[in-house]
């Protein structure tokens, strides 16, 4: 008895937090494909304001006035790269959160790699370095003194 | 060299380096929210906007054709637009062309804004939804950009317009 008004407890308050997890948005999309192509578009492409959120997270008027501008394009039929295209002529490659890959770039793209080799090189030399504390293990004469020592 | 003084020297040279970036920035030489821009050496884009102060008007860019001048992004929520509106008006004083788009603002604070600070615009357009502003690649006012006779941009500068800028940046075109 208890445990089904402890349940049912849950389920109005499960059931009460929907409506604020359903996201509204503003737009309205003839298709799927439309819409996803929206969505995909405005979290890959960087607020200028607020430099560390895609435009689809960040509420600056500039990001508001950007989302407009790419969903009016999804709706001519413009496609991602045109649209990406679009943004980067008056923005820069900054504009987007994968840049291209370029003389600029080019550290930003293989950072993380060079940071894993040396973390590998790091790794490898550690572990070899232990080993060789290891390799001065004793000698079964001097576990034998040890122990007698020890007795 | 001692192994235990690796990390103090790692210390010091990151400390060091931001101490260098730091000192950028206080000078004003850096800024990190700074975007390499996309649109010098090329045309202007050709606006077409609502002049602020007579809405059965168009503010267009091909108009001003055949003659260099200054196009300013401002707006009266923008701190820095206070700052240099002053200057502005100086330059208009000289004898300066410049054509202002007003960005994302309330139409008639606007027009109080103009009539008591002085308005240093040859023509203002409307710009509530930046349209022009985003083809200009501005994210952020003031923004002023310097346009040749033939319609291209050929410089730039982000932030409040002052003499010093004005003076190397600016200025050449119009003697």
């Amino acid at each position: 008895m208890k445990r089904s008004v402890i349940y049912s407890f849950l389920l109005v308050f499960i059931l009460s937090s929907l409506p604020v997890q359903a996201r509204v948005s503003a737009y309205e999309f003839d298709t799927p494909e439309q819409e996803a192509a929206y969505k995909e578009m405005v979290s890959e492409l960087r607020c200028l304001v607020c430099q560390n959120q895609n435009i689809a997270d960040s509420n600056a008027e500039l990001a508001q006035d950007l989302k407009r501008k790419t969903y009016e394009m999804v709706m001519q039929g413009k496609d991602k790269n045109e649209i990406a295209d679009f943004m980067v002529q008056r923005y820069g490659d900054f504009v987007l959160y994968r840049p291209p890959l370029s003389n600029t770039t080019l550290l930003l793209w293989s950072g993380p790699f060079i940071i894993f080799v040396i973390g590998i090189i790091v790794l490898i030399r550690v572990i070899k370095s232990k080993q060789r504390d290891h390799s001065n293990q004793l000698t079964a004469e001097e576990k034998a003194k040890a122990e007698d020592m020890l007795k | 060299m001692n192994k235990a003084a690796i990390p103090l020297v790692i210390f010091l040279v990151m400390a060091g380096m931001f101490l260098f970036v730091l000192q950028k920035i206080n000078k004003g030489e850096y800024d990190p929210k700074d975007i390499p821009t996309e649109l010098i050496g090329q045309k202007v884009p050709d606006f077409n906007l609502e002049n602020l102060l007579d809405e059965n008007d168009r503010v267009i860019a091909a108009d001003y054709l055949g003659k260099p001048w200054l196009l300013n992004v401002w707006g009266t929520w923008c701190a820095e637009c206070w700052r240099e509106h002053g200057y502005l008006v100086q330059l208009k004083n000289q004898g300066i062309p410049i054509l202002g788009i007003n960005w994302r603002d309330d139409k008639a604070e606007a027009m109080v804004f103009l009539k008591e600070q002085g308005n240093p615009f040859i023509e203002v357009g409307f710009d509530p939804k930046s349209d022009a502003v985003i083809d200009l690649g501005v994210y952020g006012a003031p923004e002023t950009f310097l346009v040749d006779a033939n319609g291209l941009i050929i410089a730039k500068h982000k932030g409040a317009m002052h003499p010093k800028v004005w003076q190397e940046k600016f200025q050449p075109a119009f003697n």
